[in-house]
């Protein structure tokens, strides 16, 4: 989008200028092509594994459209957090379950008309405006490049992150605890045949408990 | 020129493909999840645009704010469904009505 861009940029002449266009152009469509592909093959491919690796394929080609945007901060953000942490989780889950996955494909053809039919009118629609919408109306009053200015990106979000939407940031701190909470209460389980250590037993214990005095008489020995 | 409407054409069909994947996939509750995760990355595409077309920065502090619940989400659904696996050795969540009555 060119949103920062050096006010100064034609001093290199209309031909470099063009040609720094078409280079976005040509990022733009290569990265939009592989996202809506691998967004495709996600829901399509018949290996959740494969499924997983084309959503990590997603993202990553999603954070590409980020820095073409200049939102470097949230490209990164995408690339840590989805592809390092939830598309990791999601492949460690699909392998860790043992399913037979064919079977749950059975509907796939049944559902298909319908969710094509579905599909495209919702596509055909969104698109119409999407195209339409930034010519017309509130989006086309600031097309206006952005002022050449020293602030990054990470350092104009921190800017208003921390200070007017520092409450918005400690409740998705909470989010994210209450959501650890939640993941290991569920998946926690206590086998009744793995013997614990119970530290509130060993501290109760007495020398008056633990110990048993045994009087043997002579001749007769232990009976257990 | 490449410009807002660009981006936000690849994010309709990004939500669309999402949306797509639920009606088709209706018994695998994994291929749901990342089909969700497909609909909340066009949500962010959108939020992003807008607030680079807008020059406000607020648009990608909310696409933060949707990356953090996304994340929550697929941890405690991927929990539940560890769990429903492990009570009934299978994840068709045509199933899943052990909880009625």
């Amino acid at each position: 989008m060119g949103g920062r861009d050096k006010p100064g940029h034609d001093e290199l002449g209309i031909g470099a200028g063009f040609q720094r266009l078409a280079l976005q152009a040509i990022a733009f469509y290569l990265l939009a092509v592989v996202t809506v592909a691998a967004g495709f093959l996600v829901v399509s491919a018949r290996n959740p594994v494969h499924s997983v690796l084309f959503l990590i394929l997603a993202f990553f080609s999603a954070a590409g459209l980020f820095v073409l945007m200049g939102a470097e901060f949230l490209a990164m953000l995408l690339v840590v957090v989805y592809v390092g942490a939830v598309a990791v989780l999601f492949l460690f889950v699909v392998m860790m379950l043992d399913v037979d996955f064919a079977a749950l494909r059975q509907g796939f053809a049944r559902y298909m008309p319908i969710g094509g039919l579905i599909a495209g009118v919702l596509a055909v629609e969104m698109v119409v405006v999407a195209t339409t919408v930034a010519n017309t109306g509130a989006a086309a009053a600031n097309d206006a490049p952005l002022p050449a200015t020293d602030v990054t990106n990470a350092e104009a979000i921190g800017r208003v992150l921390y200070t007017d939407y520092v409450y918005f940031f400690q409740a998705a701190g909470l989010v994210l605890l209450v959501a650890m909470i939640g993941a290991i209460v569920l998946t926690l389980r206590h086998k009744p045949t793995v013997r614990r250590q119970v530290i509130a037993d060993q501290v109760a214990r007495s020398p008056r408990t633990g110990m048993r005095v045994v009087q043997i008489k002579p001749g007769q020995g232990i009976e257990e | 020129m490449i410009g807002l409407p660009n981006y936000l054409a690849v994010a309709a069909i990004l939500f669309t493909i999402g949306v797509f994947g639920i009606f088709v996939n209706r018994k695998n509750i994994i291929v749901i999840l990342m089909s969700i995760e497909l609909i909340l990355l066009a949500v962010n595409i959108n939020l992003v645009a807008f607030s680079v077309y807008l020059h406000d920065v607020v648009g990608q502090i909310f696409a933060m704010f949707v990356l953090t619940v996304a994340a929550a989400e697929a941890a405690v659904g991927l929990a539940i469904l560890v769990t429903f696996f492990r009570n009934r050795g299978d994840i068709a969540v045509d199933d899943a009505s052990v909880m009625k009555g």
